[in-house]
């Protein structure tokens, strides 16, 4: 080869520099969103009758301070709306085009502003009472179990265990808690057995996945099966042949914290709950500060996302994997234990109704941290909640579309479509030397 | 501390990993422990690491035997190891890197970051490392991520050091600053173990050097040894270390790169605006750091990544619209850079593998749309082919996976060079083989090369470019830094390694010499004497 001179051609001024920035396509997917859900607010103020109201009650029943109903004049309150929706929409498309990072608040607060949006136009001029508190506290009451479902899983698959057996450990808590209720007659004797029934279901799914290194998610589906079986068929034979004794209902007493349950609007809604309620927030709280603040955490995260890196260090993987698996199932039979002691309901045949696996989308979708995956079940939960009120009152959207949201959000979360998510590197994978 | 194997052995089933090996590590000595690749060298080291435990033999400390149940108690008694693949957590930040398994926590296991934090700086200030504590692991260059590793091993009071071929990720600059960094460990006292299978490096770091064979120590020897000597030593018989190649005779431009942009599948740019041009009979190689792109771009050409600009010719046809199917049927020929899980199926046998990529047309198969088989044809091909690149093997119809790693590779060679091909593009064709596959697959390439086919090699290895390229592509970060002659020195190559345009690594190499240059240079003089 005759070529002498170096060629250089290729190189820029600084070859530090990435041009990244003029490659990467820009993402449309939520500008358009954004978009979408902002021409669909201004349908509605468009076809809000003139003059048509909307009322909203703020309190319930045994409130401290009588809030009076709020009436709002639905038409400019529809306007002011839109006009907000699509502003936000406009910033998220400069920002898009930018290529700015848009921040959690926009998302938060434009769902928040498209939900009042959609109610005043859907109360407006029916004479019907939006009941705004009654609404949250269901929003909360359907979230419990699924944030306590997606905790579970979570301290899993930090781990590196993928745990599809939360609806069995769920099923499993809600059953144990309403027999041992029942029997001591105590609803506190519930809570007691509860996490041991979830804790055990988790104990079959480490058994199987860590010691015998069986596909994870094969053990999962099995275990669901199993649990749906068993508990389905002591329902029907003891528990149905004696309710007295193994089913009586017994329901957990509402303790409303002084002071703060007097908050309008919050107090009720987040302050008069019982203790499983309490300890949920207890229970996000110290996830979210052990797993990032603690050698646990760091332990957890470290084996989930590389566990020979964790073994050269001298921590025993699969050990972890165990407790912290035995640990989410103990979480999840907690949040079981509100479809039963925690509504003052009897156990019913499969009663957690799926609630397992869309704890796993809140899960993904919250990215695999604590308080993400309590953003995402509280979005489910309202969902839901919406879909229940919009029913009662009549609107017109049927209710039944409505009730499919939070089964739409959750194909969207799974497909993807909230972003790209990071599961745990090692995340599903076997452990061996 | 003083570090004493004797008489180690580990077997896997029938297979003697390591075969009654002893050696002594004085303390504040660099002992290089030289072999080839599967000679048992990381077998070893990880037995003393506490990740295997010997079938015989005993480990001792400071004459105290010692054993271990897992690496905590290896690392408990000052042993630390810097492995070749690191054993670093991508997301986690340097200070939690560190403190991961000795974590300085308060009451209820919560984490003091300030001390974690402080006992990096304290280290990085000692060796004069800049190892930003706060910074995450992913984001940091591989020179510096090793600094991590140290730092990590250094954290624990390791009293030896175990490091697992530190320098096969590292441009030549920052092997340089390793050696700088080797020598105060030394100087203050601490025993390094340093495995590797680079001769040079040896000579320039080591006070004793400990050959292993299959298994086996096959000599002690001091650094004063010749290259030519410690090769003989390591693999057993006499070794040309280059392989002698006639000067190439380019044809025409036949295959082209323009403007070529890929992105990962987390949307980063990996290949980032690369124009590359090859003649007919020439080898260009595509040098560089691994994980710069070139992985990447060969997949592209390949079609395995589908690019966001630019294009990519052969012989002035625009191969975008072809699927990978079509691009080998009209000539490409592919060696993937890992052979075990992209090269070849295990389970497979050689015939099978043999024809992956030409079972569905004649002769191999016939009939209506070609859908039966002609095995005898299949098995007859392979049976000629496997002796004309000299596969040692017992049947082709024994699994592929019976073969050692070099054999697999020529199996592949086999087959992709079977075709006629307009194009040869092989990813790391030799790594992690013995020396003997290696000058196999490198005169095997150069034949190629000799028949008018031009050839695009990836390799992470500067011997390995130096000896096979006629031109030389060095990648930084998804682009070409520079297109240079195969003469251009090892200095300049590995500055443009580290991103330095090539005029200006030319200059900067003139005024500072790498003390592995110097290490050539004298051998060379040795050479010439």
């Amino acid at each position: 080869m005759s070529e002498q001179t170096v060629s250089t051609a290729a190189v820029q001024a600084d070859p530090l520099k990435q041009s990244a920035t003029g490659v990467r396509p820009i993402s449309w997917k939520y500008p358009i969103t954004y978009a979408v859900l902002a021409a669909l607010a201004v349908l509605f103020a468009l076809t809000i009758p003139a003059g048509a109201r909307t009322h909203f009650r703020l309190s319930s029943g045994g409130d401290f301070f009588e809030i009076p109903l709020v009436e709002l004049p639905s038409r400019p309150a529809g306007w002011i709306l839109a006009v907000i929706l699509v502003a936000l929409a406009g910033l998220a498309i400069w920002q898009a085009s930018r290529r700015v990072q848009t921040r959690l608040w926009l998302p938060l607060l434009f769902g928040v502003l498209f939900v009042l949006a959609f109610l005043v136009w859907a109360g407006a001029d029916r004479g019907a009472v939006i009941p705004l508190v009654t609404m949250l506290t269901g929003a909360l009451a359907l979230s419990v179990p699924l944030i306590f479902g997606a905790m579970c899983g979570l301290v899993g698959e930090r781990s590196g265990v993928i745990n599809i057996a939360i609806e069995a450990q769920l099923l499993a808590g809600a059953f144990l808690a309403a027999v041992a209720a029942s029997v001591f007659t105590s609803a506190y004797m519930g809570l007691v057995f509860a996490p041991i029934a979830g804790a055990l279901v988790g104990a079959l799914l480490v058994f199987f996945s860590v010691k015998y290194q069986v596909n994870q998610i094969i053990v999962g589906v099995v275990l669901n099966v199993l649990i749906i079986g068993l508990t389905g068929f002591l329902f029907s034979t003891a528990l149905t042949q004696n309710p007295e004794l193994w089913n009586a209902r017994q329901q957990l007493p509402r303790l409303p914290i002084p002071g703060l349950s007097q908050i309008p609007v919050i107090g009720p809604v987040l302050f008069n709950q019982t203790i499983l309620v309490y300890l949920m927030y207890l229970i996000v709280g110290l996830l979210n500060f052990f797993l990032f603040r603690s050698r646990w955490g760091l332990r957890t995260r470290a084996v989930g996302e590389h566990p020979k890196a964790a073994d050269t260090v001298g921590i025993k993987v699969n050990r972890m994997r165990v407790y912290n698996v035995i640990l989410g199932g103990a979480i999840a039979g907690l949040g079981g234990a509100f479809f039963t002691i925690g509504q003052g309901l009897a156990f019913g045949k499969e009663m957690s109704a799926g609630a397992g696996f869309i704890a796993l989308a809140a899960m993904i979708l919250g990215r695999w941290h604590p308080i993400g995956a309590l953003l995402a079940a509280l979005l489910f939960g309202f969902s839901t909640s919406l879909g229940n009120t919009l029913a009662t009152i009549g609107t017109p959207v049927p209710s039944e579309a409505l009730l499919m949201l939070p089964y739409l959000i959750t194909i969207l979360a799974v497909a993807g479509f909230v972003g790209r998510v990071r599961p745990p590197a090692a995340n599903g994978t076997p452990y061996v030397k | 501390m003083k570090l004493e194997l004797r008489g180690v052995t580990k077997r896997f089933g029938s297979f003697t990993a390591n075969d009654r090996i002893s050696l002594t590590v004085a303390p504040g000595e660099i002992h290089a422990l030289l072999g080839e690749n599967g000679a048992g060298k990381s077998t070893l080291m990880n037995t003393i690491y506490g990740l295997y435990s010997p079938d015989e033999g005993e480990i001792l400390l400071d004459d105290r035997e010692v054993s271990f149940n897992g690496p905590g108690d290896a690392v408990a008694a000052g042993i630390g190891m810097v492995h070749q693949h690191f054993m670093l957590i991508p997301v986690f930040t340097v200070t939690e890197s560190v403190a991961l398994g000795y974590e300085p926590t308060r009451a209820a296991g919560i984490m003091d970051m300030a001390v974690a934090r402080a006992k990096v700086l304290e280290i990085s200030a000692r060796f004069g490392f800049d190892v930003d504590p706060d910074a995450r692991i992913e984001d940091l260059p591989v020179g510096a991520q090793q600094r991590v590793e140290i730092i990590k091993a250094l954290s624990r009071d390791a009293k030896v050091l175990i490091l697992d071929e530190p320098t096969a990720v590292l441009t030549p600059q920052e092997t340089d600053e390793l050696i700088t960094i080797m020598g105060q460990l030394r100087d203050s006292g601490t025993s390094i173990v340093f495995i590797t299978h680079k001769l040079r490096e040896v000579r320039a770091v080591a006070d004793r050097i400990t050959v292993i064979r299959r298994g086996a120590v096959v000599g002690e020897t001091s650094p004063q040894s010749t290259e030519t000597e410690l090769a003989g030593l390591m693999v057993g018989r006499e070794v040309n270390l280059t392989t002698a190649k006639e000067p190439a005779d380019p044809g025409e431009v036949s295959f082209e790169v323009r403007g070529l942009t890929v992105l990962s599948s987390a949307d980063k740019v990996v290949v980032d605006d690369v124009d590359l041009s090859l003649r007919r009979g020439e080898i260009l190689v595509i040098a560089g750091v691994d994980g710069n792109g070139q992985s990447e771009l060969a997949q592209t050409i390949l079609g395995l990544r589908t690019p966001v600009a630019g294009s990519i010719l052969l012989d002035d046809q625009d191969l975008a619209p072809l699927s990978v199917k079509q691009r080998l049927a009209s000539g490409l020929g592919f060696v993937p850079e890992d052979r075990s899980t992209d090269g070849v199926i295990g389970a497979f046998t050689i015939t099978e593998n043999y024809v992956l990529d030409m079972y569905d047309r004649p002769p191999y198969s016939g009939g209506p749309g070609n859908a039966a088989l002609r095995l005898p044809v299949m098995r007859e091909a392979a049976q000629t082919q496997a002796e004309r690149f000299d596969v040692r093997m017992g049947t082709v119809d024994d699994p592929i996976s019976t073969l050692s790693g070099g054999n697999q590779q020529k199996v592949v060679l086999a087959r992709e060079m079977s075709r006629d091909l307009r194009l040869f593009v092989a990813s790391q064709p030799t790594r992690g083989l013995d020396v003997g596959s290696i000058e196999f697959v490198h005169r095997t390439i150069i034949e190629e090369r000799d028949k008018g086919t031009p050839c695009l090699i990836v390799s992470t290895e500067l011997d390995e470019a130096l000896n096979l390229a006629d031109r030389i592509a060095v990648m930084y970060r998804g682009k070409v830094v520079g297109i240079v002659p195969a003469s251009t020195s090892r200095d300049v190559l590995g500055l443009m390694m580290a991103g330095v345009p090539a005029d200006e690594a030319q200059a900067q190499a003139a005024t500072h010499h790498t003390v592995l240059a110097e290490a050539d240079e004298q051998a060379e003089a040795e050479e010439n004497q």
